[in-house]
């Protein structure tokens, strides 16, 4: 059982390392989504802010480890 | 299918596939010189079957998946992957934490066998270690191969990648028969960081029904964007770094 769940905890921590980060990223693919199916973003602008919102996403998160 | 597209999804599926092989190898080869080959290739093999049969019975499945979902779903995926990568590539690069040490790894793992050296079960357990070892960075090769290669119809191609990497670390690890810690580890998890979230960009655009300007070209051009931006990161956190470093 501890060793399903190592590896369970394992699988998780691939795709999970700063909490943050994964949350973050998470919400703005769901926002920038939200945007293109609710209020008509085009697909390739959507494509852009993907990119600049990770970039912001991943400088926020290299700030917070600085501090620590 | 371009020569951009494939040369892309063979690189990152290659450079990424290494890095999860060569702490696989460092981990089989601590089981196998502390007690014997025996469990050591016992738990390889046990792993590699487990990973062949949830491949055969998952992999069918991706097929039934609509083509723009499984875009959205994999470029999701990837770019949680990928920036996680390249957040703790950039972290280890300007000395911020500790670079990834194949010797200590090796010594760790050697430490823990010799201590269950009396146990009844220290064959039993040592075969555990190289199965878990090979399970968990196999599963990670296996989720990168169909990462990068699903989305576009390119698993073989993917897969041809990743076997490369096993057939290099092998043959490279039977002649050294010692953990490879020559191989520069951090530079290789900075490239798939970079390659995995421009993958990732590209497949969630994708989705969300983006025509990306140069189609599989434009792939090149986020990993510009982002190789820029870490570059810069890099730079700064460097020099943040020698700052507290005077400081104290």
């Amino acid at each position: 059982m501890s060793f399903a769940l190592s590896v369970l905890k394992e699988l998780f921590s691939l795709f999970v390392d700063d909490g943050n980060l994964a949350l973050q990223v998470l919400v703005l693919i769901a926002a920038v989504t939200a945007l293109v199916r609710l209020a008509g973003l085009a697909p390739l602008a959507a494509g852009m802010l993907l990119l600049l919102g990770c970039l912001a996403i991943l400088a926020v998160s290299l700030r917070r480890a600085l501090r620590r | 299918m371009t020569w951009t597209a494939i040369t892309s999804t063979v690189t990152a599926s290659f450079l990424a596939s290494f890095v999860e092989v060569v702490e696989a190898f460092t981990i089989v080869l601590a089981v196998a010189l502390t007690r014997s080959w025996r469990p050591a290739l016992l738990g390889t093999f046990a792993a590699l079957a487990l990973l062949v049969a949830l491949v055969l019975v998952f992999g069918p499945l991706f097929a039934l998946i609509p083509l723009q979902v499984m875009q959205y779903v994999i470029g999701t995926l990837l770019i949680l992957f990928g920036m996680r990568w390249l957040r703790k590539a950039i972290l280890r690069a300007t000395g911020f934490i500790a670079l990834h040490d194949e010797e200590a790894a090796f010594a760790k793992e050697t430490d823990e066998l010799k201590r269950q050296a009396a146990d009844k079960r220290a064959d039993w357990l040592a075969g555990m270690a190289a199965f878990k070892a090979v399970l968990l960075e196999g599963v990670e090769v296996v989720f990168i191969v169909i990462a990068v290669g699903t989305a576009h119809g390119m698993t073989a191609i993917a897969g041809a990648g990743a076997l490369g990497a096993v057939v290099v670390v092998l043959a490279v690890g039977a002649v050294v028969h010692r953990p490879l810690s020559q191989v520069p580890e951090n530079a290789l998890k900075f490239a798939v960081g970079l390659m995995l979230t421009a993958f990732g960009l590209f497949w969630t655009g994708e989705g969300l029904g983006a025509d990306w300007p140069g189609a599989d070209l434009s792939i090149l051009g986020l990993l510009a964007v982002l190789a820029a931006f870490s570059y810069v990161a890099v730079r700064m956190l460097r020099a943040a770094h020698l700052r507290i470093g005077a400081a104290q």
